[in-house]
Order: C-alpha cells, then structure tokens, then sequence
C-alpha cells in the first residue's frame, strides 16, 4: 500500500515537476496515520533518490551551472543542518501546520508561468567575484546571463534549505524563487541546477534524521522504491501526457492536502 | 590577446562539461546500487517477517546499532534484513556526498582554488552531519 501510493506520488511529482516529496509526508500521515518525523525522515530518503537519478539526464544537456550550484548549497546544507535541528525540537503539531503553508504555497507557484528574465542587464560585482556567470546552449547557439543580486539569493536559499531540513522535501518553490526572481537566472538554467543542489540538501539533513533515529528501513523501503519506479515511469510518459490539466489537478489535491495538514495540526492530531 | 583567452575560456567550459557528465554517471550508479541493496534487504524483510504489523503511528525512534554509519555497516555485514536496508540508505545519502567529493577534484584539476575552497566547506558539513558523535 505504501509502495503503491509512494508510486503514484513519484510519478505525479515528476510530471508536474514538483517533487514527489510535497505529497509523500502528507500521505503517510494523513491517510496511514504515520508519525510526522518517520514521514519526513522517509521522504528525504526519496527526495535524494529521485534527484540524483534525474541528475544524470539533466547534466548532459549542459544547462546546470556548476560554480552558481555549489555557491549557493554552502547556503542550503546550513539551512537543512538548521531545519533538521529545529524539527528536533518543535512540537509535531508545529511542524504540520509550517508544513501546510508551504505546501499551499508550492500549490500556488506551480499554477504561476515562468517567464525568462530579459537579457542584456550589466554584470554584478559580487557575482563576477564568485564567477557564477555563464552561458546555455540554445537554438542559436550559447547565450550568455549574468547571475544578479547574490546575497538575497544566498538567503532564500538559506530558508530553502531549513524548509528542506525541517519539512523533508525539496523545496523546489522556494529555490525557483530564489534562482529566478532574485538572481535572475534562466529558468532552463535554475531547474537543473536547482536540481542538482536538491539531492545534497537532502543528503545534509538526512544525516542528522539518520543519527537521531528518524529514519525507519521498514518505512522508508517502501517508500524510496516506490518514488524511484514512479520518477522514472512518470519521465518516460512524459512527453506526451497533458501537462496543464494534470498540474491543475495536482494544485487542487495538494492545496486540499495542505489545509488538512493545517487543520489537524491546529487540532494537534499529528 | 582576445583569441588566447577565447581559448582558454572555451578549454574551461569542456572540462566543465566532462566533469559534470561524469557527476551525472556518478549520482546514477549510486542511486541504483542504493536502490538494489535496499530491494534485496526488503524482500529478506518481507520473506522472514511476513504478516507481523509494524507501526509507524507511535513514535519509538530507532535503536542505536540503526543509526551510526559503523552500527550500520556491522548489521549489514551480519546480513540482518533491517541493517541491510538502511546500509541501502546508507549509500544513498552518501552519492550526493560523493558527488560534492568529486566535485572538489575537479575544480582542483581547473585550478579554481576559490571554489575547491567552498566545495570542501560544503563537503565538511555533510560529513559532519553523517559521522559527529553529539546528536544535533
């Protein structure tokens, strides 16, 4: 059953491109009543699982930047040492409801459009320093960005990271954010780097859940395999499945899921 | 001289390239040997514990030979089904650490001292989440 529902979550989460970590935790506490910090330990697990078997693919299209990734993970595995830390010792309940409000907003980003940033914007000072600008290849050819505003990017990725630590998922929403909003970055760009940071963030607070006892083999088993076979049949269909209607169907379960968090971490069910 | 710097810039973003097709090759291999170990000792799992209920409702924590990496890898070794599960996870959380270990390597071999200086910072951190004897 677990396998099963891991299953469909990982396919969901890789056509939607979400994740399949947002739905894994409120699955295994809403509907298979498992304790909140055996679902986050699980769904890191499957966080790491899926991005780094995804990596491979996105790698070799040569749009991650490697300098603006690793930069910007020295951010993130602080901020999950930080999250891992906090979800040691806030209430359960606490954690639920944080949970659900990001959950409502990862609903509400992937119902937004991406645009590029335009092009041609001089170059930044720190972002020279740290050399984090680069170039994509495209129809016509490489094009060339320059990274933006580093030190509010820095930061957003500092609460993505603790979101990471704290909630077990990617936060994929918020480095989105970060990486395009704020630094500018092309969108082809900031997905496979972004990616590409997902799978250490994980990897950081994973450890701490290891070492704390968070991670159960029995739970997390189902779970890792279950995501896994779902990523990699969900990227098979991909390409000819009707992308748009799924994401509005998945924004509406995972914001229905959300306020169930919300409702019964008020209640203090979870 | 403009052409000079093309060149060393261009001979730059190969060795990039190379290096990241290599980390992508490297995540793979990692995720499928994690995922294999963790299949077989769940199938041990099932074939020996069948039928027993196991509850995730009420949070126990785990024992302690389930939490240490040289815990795990000794109940791994015994071949008891639960050890060789989390040696699974074991594996998996270690492929991004290795991946960030190679990573180091290769701005090493491109002579970017700046970024071997911030990829072992980053390095660092995980391993001191993964090995620390004080429980965060």
């Amino acid at each position: 059953m677990v396998a099963l529902g891991s299953f469909l979550a990982g396919m969901l989460g890789s056509l939607t491109g979400l994740g399949g970590g947002v739905v894994i935790v409120p699955l295994l506490t809403l509907v298979f009543g498992v304790d909140i910090r055996y679902a986050i330990g699980a769904s890191l697990v499957s966080v790491i699982a899926t991005s780094s078997g995804a990596a491979a693919a996105y790698l070799r299209e040569g749009y991650s930047n490697m300098r603006v990734g690793m930069f910007l993970e020295v951010a993130t595995t602080v901020g999950a040492v930080s999250g891992a830390f906090l979800a040691g010792h806030l209430h359960t309940s606490i954690i639920a409801i944080v949970f659900g409000v990001v959950l409502l907003y990862s609903a509400y980003a992937s119902t937004q459009t991406l645009a590029d940033p335009p092009g041609g914007m001089p170059a930044d000072r720190i972002a020279t320093m740290l050399r984090l600008d680069g170039s994509y290849p495209t129809e016509q050819g490489p094009k060339s960005y320059h990274v933006r505003h580093v030190p509010a990017g820095f930061g957003l990725m500092y609460v993505a990271g603790m979101l990471s630590g704290l909630l077990g998922i990617g936060s994929g929403a918020v480095k989105v954010l970060a990486m395009d909003q704020a630094m500018k970055i092309p969108f082809k760009v900031s997905t496979t780097t972004s990616n590409f940071m997902i799978g250490v963030t994980a990897a950081a607070s994973a450890g701490i859940y290891l070492r704390r006892g968070y991670i159960d083999p029995g739970l997390a088993m189902p779970v890792m395999l279950g995501v896994l076979a779902g990523a990699l049949v969900g990227a098979k269909i991909l390409p000819g499945a009707k992308v748009r209607t799924l994401r509005i169907v998945f924004g509406v379960v995972i914001a229905a899921l959300a306020i169930e968090m919300i409702f019964q971490g008020v209640r203090g069910k979870l | 001289m403009a052409g000079a710097d093309g060149g060393a810039a261009m001979g730059e973003r190969v060795d990039d390239k190379r290096v990241e097709i290599f980390l992508g090759k490297l995540l793979r291999w990692g995720v499928l040997l994690a995922a294999v170990v963790v299949f077989v000792g769940g199938v041990w799992f099932l074939v020996k514990f069948y039928g027993v209920p196991q509850s995730y409702k009420t949070f126990r924590g785990q024992p302690a030979e389930l939490r240490s990496v040289p815990q795990i890898v000794h109940q791994a070794m015994e071949l008891r089904p639960l050890g060789l599960i989390q040696f699974g996870l074991l594996l998996l959380i270690a492929t991004p650490v290795a991946r960030v270990l190679f990573s180091v390597l290769g701005f090493a071999l491109e002579r970017d001292w700046m970024y071997v200086v911030i990829t072992l910072l980053v390095l660092a951190l995980l391993i001191y989440t993964l090995t620390s004897r004080s429980e965060i």
